[in-house]
């Protein structure tokens, strides 16, 4: 049994992260994909996390959306433990289920795969959560999701079923879907990595308006240099279940440290 | 050549028909409590509970081992022993519907494996509980692949009725022989018995396909 007394039961003191992982460790049986993971993202931050396949970052994500367990280490979502919940003797234990279904809501994310429900239209999508979830009217939750697919420039195609639907559009619909919820931090996992090099563009540029119009916290893992360059506030590289480097896009893409980096990113280069 | 008597037929169809109507029954209601219990039992083979899961899956895998006569005999013969007493028409529609729920439960499994895991993840994502994600997410994906198999046992449940026959339910076989031996006559009632079988089958499979086109244009899934 992990010994818990080294994490408090909240994060105190002034400028709270929003998402605090503290010595996360996730591994499958031998093979270990993270590994005593720190780090910490701010309100309103948009971080993002490259690196070559296998080196954890899907992981990070997933593990946020408890899509994951973690085998050590405690994740924070604005100050307040998710993965864990204060136990017997003021030490944090895992989870129960219904923590989670109640730390769970701050998150939302979108998939490489959208993952939009088949059988709903775009507009049934994102009214879906509202309505079952947050206990939304219909009326309510129709107007906020009508909102958000006028957001995402997809509100002529409301009454659409996915299959209808381009894979950019499908993406644009998933983030509505997402935000819908009102979730305090967002997650976007290789959100154009399926797509047509020709709508890559219609993704972004809803990720890139919602940097600059909305005061979300974002975690985005991506395959796009140029895009993580243009919007981030600050880059992770990861390699091999660790942060081998971080720091302001125009640091690590102009002068990386780590010799890691500048392999993996000037391989990235050749690649264009 | 065949001694068939047209007048003789006029005579026993009335009965036939309400024989008809029986069985339409016996299968409906066995088919609606195999299609509930189908789905509690798939379900109940997906939980993390070890036991539960364990317990079902041999309940499953033993009602489909043996032959439903066995089951009826059982519920209306044996049942009282342990204090059940039910009439023949009560044994036959749960000994068919509990028969059929194993089939059906398999069924329903193909179709809950076949949604993909980000549709979990997803329902995960917008902060579900369990029993939404099935009722909302899954199980509405899981029935279309699962319409053609739900059909074939529509169509077996209503060809395995005359086995209620043996414990006095007055489906048609039943009432066709009562009539034979009331008559000393078998080849009309026996003749139409086949007929009606054949007339009611032979739609149903391609009722269910157009129900099967129907399910999956109002899922979008076309």
């Amino acid at each position: 049994m992990e010994d818990m007394s080294g994490y408090p039961l909240e994060l105190t003191g002034e400028n709270i992260p929003m998402v605090s992982f503290k010595k996360v460790r996730k591994s499958y049986g031998s093979l270990t994909v993270l590994d005593d993971l720190d780090l910490d993202v701010n309100a309103g931050e948009m971080v993002s996390i490259i690196g070559p396949s296998g080196s954890g970052k899907t992981t990070v994500l997933r593990m946020l959306m408890t899509l994951e367990t973690i085998n050590s280490g405690v994740i924070y979502v604005d100050g307040k433990p998710l993965t864990h919940m204060p136990g017997k003797g003021g030490k944090l234990v895992p989870a129960s289920a219904r923590h989670l279904h109640e730390r769970r809501a701050d998150i939302g994310m979108c998939f490489q795969h959208f993952n939009l429900f088949p059988h709903m239209t775009a507009l049934e999508n994102c009214m879906e959560g509202p309505v079952q979830v947050l206990g939304l009217s219909k009326a309510e939750a129709r107007d906020r999701s009508e909102e958000l697919l006028e957001l995402v420039g997809m509100i002529g195609k409301k009454d659409q079923h996915p299959s209808r639907l381009s894979g950019g559009q499908q993406q644009r619909v998933a983030i509505a879907r997402a935000l819908a919820m009102r979730p305090k931090v967002m997650l976007f996992d290789e959100v154009t990595s399926a797509l047509d090099p020709e709508v890559i563009g219609e993704v972004t540029n809803v990720i890139r308006k919602l940097v600059s119009e909305h005061n979300l916290t974002m975690l985005m893992v991506t395959h796009q240099m140029g895009f993580a360059r243009d919007i981030s506030d600050r880059v992770c590289f990861f390699y091999d279940g660790k942060i081998e480097e971080q720091g302001p896009p125009a640091d690590l893409f102009g002068k990386p440290q780590r010799e890691r980096t500048q392999q993996f990113l000037s391989a990235v280069r050749e690649a264009i | 050549m065949f001694d068939w008597k047209w007048e003789f037929v006029w005579e026993i169809l009335p009965r036939l028909v309400q024989a008809t109507g029986n069985t339409l029954i016996a299968a409906g209601a066995g088919y609606g409590i195999a299609l509930v219990l189908g789905l509690v039992l798939a379900i109940a083979q997906r939980t993390p509970y070890r036991l539960l899961t364990f317990v079902v899956r041999e309940l499953v895998e033993f009602i489909r081992s043996t032959p439903l006569l066995l089951q009826i005999f059982f519920v209306f013969y044996v049942g009282p022993q342990f204090g059940l007493r039910l009439s023949p028409w009560m044994s036959g529609m749960i000994a068919i519907g509990l028969h059929y729920s194993c089939y059906l439960s398999e069924v329903y499994r193909g179709g809950l494996d076949s949604v993909p895991r980000g549709q979990w993840e997803a329902a995960t994502a917008l902060n579900m509980t369990v029993v939404q994600k099935y009722r909302r997410i899954i199980i509405p994906q899981a029935i279309v692949p699962a319409v053609p198999g739900f059909g074939n046992y529509l169509v077996g449940i209503f060809k395995d009725t005359p086995m209620l026959s043996v414990i006095g339910v007055a489906e048609l076989i039943h009432t066709a022989n009562a009539i034979g031996s009331e008559h000393y006559r078998f080849l009309e009632p026996y003749t139409l018995v086949g007929l009606i079988f054949l007339a009611i089958s032979l739609p149903a499979a391609g009722m269910i396909k157009v129900f099967e086109n129907f399910v999956r244009r109002r899922m979008g899934m076309k």
